[in-house]
């Protein structure tokens, strides 16, 4: 004890060991038992979230398939210049036959084909086509082979093809990514798609917005609910809080088609305003497969998750707080904005944070009952994932919309501050 | 005399009942009626009405029947905010998003106060309660008592004519109870406000209350000056509620001189104060331990006496309290002061006790 405080060096335990190595080595024995009863659940989530998402996000830069299929005439390309009118000579069309020859054999050559044609249409075609001729030539013996590619198709004699293949070769590319914001990579850099291709950026757009409006219309319908819900005795409002779970076992597909039922031309409401003469028969409401349809099913699909965390909050705040306000010459209103509302806010934050992450990245509402002018941009990853097997641009989308939920949530973080975030 | 009540009567419950549910009434028939400047203190067990009777006055519950006036005219159809009542809760209820400046200024600002008469009044409510230096804190960064100190201010700030208190003491440990019992006292009466004060702990309605209202059962008991209630309770009720008792049952043999013979259950007679008590009926008799007397020279010649024999004796500084077992009662306990000459009773030693009639009160059973 004295030793320890007089000479001024480090705290020593009774070992004599200092007394923040030995904390340390408490600590440490303590930290692996918490990781230890961890673990099976990180290694879960490695491997089946972290993992995917991750190889997922490299595939957006990732971009192996032209070199790794055409090795020879990736180094032979080298020697070209991209700038000249000319086609490559003779030797990158030996290495190109060589390289075919044992893409062919492993069947590798559509699939270049098909990556190819994101790029440039066309060249799909041109693979599968060329194919089956250059199946037939021995690269040893068969040479030269310029004229005979460009006899089998002429595209073979043009430059752009081959400009495109040589831009795409690089390993990682930066392609997939100027796609998704509507650019493309071309041997001269980077470009903006032609009009008719722009459509990545407005949906994005559309995203964010109409995900703004659903946050918005969750709000509006649900604090109210929320309000009642925790000013309502106990019981009452346990049973209430069923009626707002209830979504939640229902199946959402069985939710959305519902209000396929409700929305639609011939629906129940369109019904009801028809014989109601609200509206005439001739002119009945558009309600769906636009973006109103979208809100609506949206809204009240996501309610539930606006709704608890602002009942949880509000649970929180205590009645006196009102009564003090009132008993202090407050009315109704002013004890309600300046005491209640700041003090709920957290709720709204929560809520809000919650459904708008998730609705902009929602899928199958919007697919269901969005039509064409309401779907999110997660209908056209979705659509790259299983449709056009453009894996790559539907990596940079998703890459894109998650850094997009990031710097939000970094913001909000900035302005209201993310441990203002009550979620019970 | 009515007349002069009504004239000086500042608050008043007339006839007022409250039922929460249509089937029990939780106030039943309170009638109470206090001078401008008093301080009167709700007592009573928990679940007595207290709390309900000070929301009534406050304008958060509604009578179901009778009237609440407040400087003579009604209020039962004035909502809370235009009542113009200062209040303390029991958890202070200060707003935690807002500084304890910006809690003062609250009922100022709705009140539309300028910004210059605002801060003069904060200040001077914040070093009336010496924490002129808190003003910029949250109230999460405050103890206990010092929130305390900000909820009375708060109350206090826009200067109301009566002010209502909900147990407003009962988060803080001993020490500091008692010492905010004294500044909320002298704060009071400096300022001249009417208080309530409701709380179910004797000791503070006792050093604090001009006057004290016993509740029970949605019923005032007693409504009297703490003297008053401790020497002189109406009922077996305020008897064993206030202060430490000693009871002996038994029946009223008869009545003479206005002093009562009473034969208590084991055959002793003993002589009483009759209060509410007839001839006839069972009683419960009710005597202060520090009335009992032992030494047979200090009682009055004739009185009757009655055995006891000595259980335990503690020696608590002060005083000396020694439980006897009287009339088969093993919890009769007397106090005496720690003087020189005091006996320190042995325990196993068998006494005779008697007092004076007028201290032992006989009250219903
Ligand atoms: N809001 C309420 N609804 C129903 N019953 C209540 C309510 N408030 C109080 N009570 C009942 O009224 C009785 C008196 O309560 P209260 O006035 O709070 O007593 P105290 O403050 O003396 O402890 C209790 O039995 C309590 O259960
Ligand atoms: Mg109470």
């Amino acid at each position: 004890m004295t030793d320890a405080t007089n000479n001024g060096g480090p705290v020593l335990a009774a070992d004599g060991t200092p007394l923040k190595k030995s904390l340390a080595k408490a600590l440490r024995l303590q930290k692996m038992r918490a990781l230890g009863l961890i673990a099976p659940l990180l290694i879960f989530v490695m491997v089946s979230f972290i993992i995917p998402i991750g190889s997922m996000l490299f595939r957006s830069v990732e971009n192996g398939l032209v070199s790794e299929t055409l090795p020879l005439t990736v180094a032979e390309l080298q020697q070209w210049n991209g700038d000249s009118s000319e086609p490559p000579g003779e030797e990158v069309f030996s290495a190109f036959v060589a390289d075919m020859v044992v893409a062919i054999e492993a069947k590798n050559h559509t699939r270049l084909g098909t990556r190819l044609n994101y790029e440039k249409t066309g060249m799909s075609s041109l693979f599968r086509k060329s194919g089956r001729k250059i199946k037939n030539l021995d690269p040893a013996v068969d040479g030269p082979f310029k004229e005979k590619l460009i006899d089998i198709d002429k595209r073979w004699g043009d430059v752009e093809t081959w400009r495109t293949i040589k831009t795409h070769s690089v390993g990682i590319t930066n392609g997939y990514f100027l796609n998704a914001v509507d650019m493309r990579r071309t041997p001269e850099g980077a470009q903006s798609q032609p009009e008719d291709k722009q459509i990545l950026i407005t949906l994005f757009k559309r995203t964010l917005i109409m995900s703004l409006a659903i946050t918005a219309s969750c709000i509006l319908l649900g604090y109210p609910v929320a309000w009642i819900l925790a000013n309502l005795p106990a019981r009452t409002a346990n049973i209430l809080m069923i009626l707002v779970l209830l979504p939640f076992w229902t199946s959402l597909l069985v939710r959305t088609s519902a209000w396929k039922v409700m929305l639609q031309q011939q629906g129940v409401i369109n019904e009801v305003l028809v014989w109601l003469g609200m509206v005439p028969d001739d002119a009945r409401l558009v309600m769906i497969n636009n973006q109103f349809g979208t809100i609506v099913a949206m809204t009240h699909i996501l309610l539930p998750f606006m709704i608890l965390p602002m009942y949880s909050v509000m649970q929180t705040i205590q009645p006196t707080y009102l009564r003090a306000a009132k008993s202090m010459g407050a009315t109704n209103w002013t004890a309600f904005w300046r005491v209640y509302f700041p003090l709920s806010v957290p709720g709204i934050g929560a809520g809000s944070i919650l459904v708008f992450i998730l609705s902009i990245g929602y899928y199958i509402t919007p697919e269901i009952v969005g039509g064409t002018k309401g779907v999110f941009i997660s209908n056209r990853i979705a659509y790259h994932i299983s449709s056009s097997l453009n894996w790559g641009l539907a990596a940079a989308l998703g890459a894109i919309l998650l850094a997009v939920v990031l710097v939000l949530y970094w913001a909000y973080d900035k302005i209201v501050g993310i441990d203002n975030v009550k979620l019970g | 005399m009515p007349d002069a009540a009504q004239n000086d009567a500042f608050v008043e419950f007339e006839r007022v009942q409250k039922s929460y549910d249509g089937e029990t009434l939780v106030v039943k028939d309170l009638n109470l009626s206090l001078p401008r400047g008093e301080f009167l203190t709700m007592l009573g067990p928990s679940g007595s009405g207290k709390t309900t009777c000070l929301m009534m006055l406050a304008g958060f519950e509604t009578a179901t029947h009778g009237d609440i006036r407040l400087g003579g005219t009604s209020i039962n159809n004035i909502p809370p905010h235009k009542r113009g009542i200062g209040m303390v809760f029991q958890n202070y209820a200060l707003f935690p998003h807002m500084t304890i400046a910006e809690n003062l200024s609250f009922p100022l600002e709705v009140r539309k106060m300028g910004k210059s008469d605002r801060e003069a009044k904060i200040k001077r409510a914040l070093d009336m309660v010496e924490m002129g230096a808190f003003g910029g804190r949250r109230p999460a960064q405050l103890s206990g008592g010092q929130q305390q100190r900000i909820a009375l201010a708060r109350a206090l700030v826009f200067e109301p004519e009566l002010v209502l208190m909900d147990e407003p003491l009962g988060a803080l440990d001993k020490q500091l109870r008692e010492k905010m019992q004294f500044e909320i006292t002298h704060l009071a009466h400096s300022l001249g406000i009417t208080t309530v004060y409701v709380t179910h702990d004797q000791t503070e309605a006792m050093t604090m209350s001009d006057r004290v209202a016993v509740f029970e059962d949605g019923r005032i008991q007693q409504l009297a000056p703490p003297d008053q209630l401790y020497e002189e309770p109406d009922n077996s009720f305020v008897a064993q509620f206030i202060g430490e008792n000693n009871t002996l049952e038994g029946v009223v043999k008869e009545i003479n001189n206005g002093i009562a013979l009473v034969q208590l259950d084991d055959g002793e007679l003993i002589d009483c104060n009759p209060i509410n008590v007839g001839v006839g009926d069972r009683t419960r008799v009710s005597i202060r331990p520090e009335r009992v007397e032992f030494n047979k020279d200090r009682l009055k010649e004739g009185t009757h006496t009655i055995k006891a024999e000595v259980l335990e004796f503690i020696y608590m500084g002060d005083i000396f309290r020694t439980r006897l077992r009287v009339a088969g009662n093993d919890e009769f306990v007397i106090k005496t002061r720690n003087a020189p000459d005091q006996v320190r009773l042995e325990p196993g030693a068998q006494i005779e006790i008697g007092w004076l009639p007028e201290d032992c009160r006989a009250l219903d059973a």
